[in-house]
């Protein structure tokens, strides 16, 4: 095991990809010879030439159309969108074109191409780039998405993205790049088979009296809350979603039948967002599991301010989560500081 | 092959009672056909199939009561169709009679949750047991595991809510009670309190039997015995001079005559009811947990002895009502009262209560209320009798009537200047119809 950067994760593993498989190929703005705004590409284009890294223009719907025929006609791209924001501006080419040509030209061809794309606020880039819009995708059958929150599972996830012959938006996050974490000595191996399954939630933490959810830096955020809750006696299982499409119901379904009660925190806002998905689909499955409502910590229902103070006040913290859940606990007749 | 459920067929149904079998098994049956006549607790209703086929299994005999949502029939494509399960359905005695509170947490459970704000409506405030414990879903399923009457536990959660807690503090407590070495008589196979309840003992030197309740009986027993207990009643008596309402009568009639329809002094008095409501809106109003609605729609309800018991069918806007429609409507409902056939919301939305027990020679008598109405009137008999006129003896027709009045919704001045203005109305009639 070593301990290295979510970054150097997604980087190293793209890297290994590339060599396992010649067809796979990156293209993106600023990807080559800038290396990438967020560095994931470094050294991409020394290594494998301007053939498999292209440099785009900044013509999002052009360049994500162009790795659709690409994909069509055999090829792995990986596609790097600058933040999830601009996808916008791709959205017609991922939902009516990435996500339907198999299904509505009867199976003659796959579509298989990755959309890397970071998300997140809390970096004081404004109300345009600080959106999570992950939801959009989310609710495209057609598409699978994917949001890895530790180094590990985004080696992991992304060695899945690209040999699954689906489109695959995988969602990072700017407040994970730098974050560390354990992950097998070999990741960076392109002959590593450690392949995510697609669609599969995972408990990253055991505990016994509240569910807490949250998927890429909600579910690192989680795993903080439930270590500071510990020192309180408070035991709080975490489920990381993983995939926001295909949802992984049972595993977090299975979690609350154990604890009786759920908190879902989510970086996107509360109104419609993924946690209304996991919320009704919790009392489909484990109504009569249920001690307490489910609750929902989400962001503030605002575009997102500049203002740092602002800002941070609009996002769920390790604090206002752990507000709910105590509250969550007090309802439930456990009674806590 | 498709089961037949027990239907909720009005707002306070909670069980029903297989009436009669319209369709016997073998029977084909398509979707529109009557099935069975199903009795609610307020009156006999049929119950249409939804498809076509043959009636394979009656899972309920007559007479019998199941929970809304028990399988009563299975309907099936062919008519020797064997149903595969037919061990199970809510029809089993024993689920029956132990597990009322499962039953109607799954027949009304979504209705009742998707709306939990709606404010108290004044028709669904009557037939109520009383507001429904606040319980988390898994303290409702641990209860029906460990055998526990929810409504006899005390929920310590956000406003009272019954979380898992209680539930296992509850078991923990009857097990406890259940182990120690108490009574020998006690030896109750469950620990719930509200189950050790015997069953009574009729060899009790009376030479008693039980007999049958039907779901009507329940009822009056429960809103009555609600009625009593809740509601402060007080009470105005006042008898009116009847001469000019006879004659009126007697007028009217005169002029119907031709078309064959009759008006009756309790339609006369029904009507003057509706009138002076209008001059006091302070009557027309219900007290319902501890809010008081006032209602804009006059609805006056008419008592109806029937074979089951008595019900009261509601004759709706009776302020906008003609006295010839006011009577072919009374009759009409009293008609279909008598056969069971009121449809529930011919009985629901009431607003006052007229009841009439002069046909039986009373000369007065103290109604109940029927809740959430704030007042009924009760009316006795015509009489003759001696009264001083202008300092003189003479011999007058009479009519006594006594208000039943809720307190908490009306004060005794209030209630007293209703019945004044209702006497004066009904001694000069014409102001009935005015």
């Amino acid at each position: 095991m070593s301990v290295i950067t979510y970054r150097q994760a997604l980087r190293d593993t793209l890297r290994a990809e590339m060599v396992r498989d010649e067809n796979v190929l990156v293209m993106g703005e600023e990807i080559g010879v800038f290396e990438g705004s967020y560095k994931i590409t470094e050294g991409l284009l020394k290594e494998f030439g301007p053939r498999r890294v292209k440099d785009t223009p900044i013509a999002e719907e052009g360049f994500v159309g162009a790795a659709i025929g690409a994909a069509m006609l055999g090829l792995r791209p990986v596609v790097e969108l600058m933040t999830i924001n601009f996808s916008l501006i791709a959205i017609d080419q991922i939902i009516n074109h990435a996500a339907k040509i198999y299904g509505m030209f009867g199976g003659q061809t796959s579509v298989p191409m990755v959309i890397r794309t970071p998300g997140g606020g809390g970096q004081q880039l404004g109300a345009t780039h600080s959106q999570n819009i992950e939801l959009f995708y989310s609710f495209i059958p057609g598409l699978k998405v994917l949001a890895p929150s530790t180094p590990a599972e985004a080696s992991a996830m992304l060695r899945a993205a690209i040999r699954d012959d689906d489109p695959v938006l995988f969602l990072e996050n700017l407040g994970l790049y730098n974050s560390k974490g354990e992950v097998p000595d070999d990741y960076a191996q392109p002959s590593n088979d450690n392949v995510a399954t697609i669609g599969r939630a995972k408990v990253t933490r055991e505990g016994s009296d509240i569910t807490l959810i949250g998927y890429s830096r909600m579910a690192m955020v989680a795993t903080q809350v439930a270590e500071k809750l510990a020192e309180e006696d408070i035991s709080v299982e975490v489920v990381d979603l993983c995939s926001l499409r295909p949802l992984d119901r049972q595993t977090f379904v299975d979690s609350v039948k154990k604890t009786g009660a759920a908190v879902i925190c989510e970086d996107d806002w509360l109104t419609y967002g993924i946690g209304a998905e996991i919320a009704a689909s919790i009392q489909e499955g484990a109504f009569d599991y249920l001690d307490a409502p489910v609750r929902r910590v989400a962001m503030a229902e605002v575009p997102m301010p500049y203002a740092k103070p602002l800002e941070t006040a609009a996002l769920p913290s390790v604090e206002s989560i752990s507000t709910a859940i105590k509250e969550t606990l007090s309802a439930v007749g456990k009674r806590v500081g | 092959m498709s089961e037949i459920q027990m239907p909720r067929l009005s707002d306070t149904m909670e069980e029903g009672v297989i009436s009669t079998w319209v369709k016997q098994v073998g029977d084909k049956v398509a979707s529109g056909d009557v099935l069975v006549e199903i009795e609610t607790d307020k009156a006999v209703m049929e119950y249409e199939a939804y498809e076509d086929g043959y009636l394979v299994k009656q899972s309920v005999s007559e007479g019998d009561t199941v929970p809304i949502g028990a399988v009563i029939g299975v309907i099936g494509g062919s008519p020797d169709a064997v149903p595969e399960d037919s061990g199970s359905g809510g029809s089993e005695p024993a689920e029956e009679a132990s597990d009322s509170a499962g039953a109607e947490e799954g027949a009304s459970a979504p209705a009742e949750e998707s709306a939990p704000a709606e404010a108290p409506a004044p028709s669904s405030g009557g037939g109520e047991d009383g507001p429904r414990p606040r319980t988390s879903p898994l303290a409702r399923r641990l209860a029906r595991e460990y055998g526990l009457d929810i409504n006899s536990i005390q929920g310590s959660g956000p406003k009272g809510r019954i979380v898992r807690a209680d539930i296992e503090a509850a078991a923990k407590d009857g097990a406890a009670r259940e182990s120690a070495p108490a009574a020998p008589a006690a030896q109750e196979s469950r620990p719930a309190p509200a189950a050790a309840q015997a069953a009574p003992a009729f060899d009790d030197g009376r030479d008693s039997e039980e007999l049958k309740v039907s779901n009507v009986r329940k009822v009056i027993a429960r809103r009555l015995t609600e009625s009593k207990q809740t509601v402060p009643h007080f009470y105005l008596r006042r008898t009116i001079d009847a001469e000019a309402l006879k004659g009126f009568r007697g007028q009217i009639n005169e002029q119907l005559a031709s078309t064959g329809a009759k008006i009756s002094f309790n339609d006369l008095i029904v009507k003057a009811c509706a009138t002076a409501l209008k001059l006091h809106p302070a009557v027309n109003t219900s007290w319902v947990e501890d809010k008081l609605l006032q209602h804009h729609r006059i609805n006056v309800g008419v008592a109806v002895a029937v074979d089951a018991g008595l019900v009261v069918p509601v004759l709706h806007d009776t302020d906008k009502a003609t006295l010839s429609e006011i009577s072919t409507r009374t009759r009409e409902l009293a008609g279909k009262a008598r056969d069971g056939k009121l449809k529930p919301q011919e009985m629901s939305g009431g607003t006052f209560s007229v009841s009439n027990l002069g046909m039986f020679g009373v000369d007065s008598f103290s109604a109940v209320i029927n809740p959430p109405e704030a007042a009924i009137l009760a009316v006795g008999a015509m009489r003759q009798e001696p009264v001083v006129v202008d300092g003189e003896v003479v011999v007058r027709n009479r009519i006594s009537l006594e208000l039943s009045v809720d307190h908490r919704a009306v004060d005794g001045a209030v209630g007293a200047a209703f019945l004044k203005d209702l006497a004066e109305i009904l001694e000069e009639p014409m102001r009935i119809i005015l």
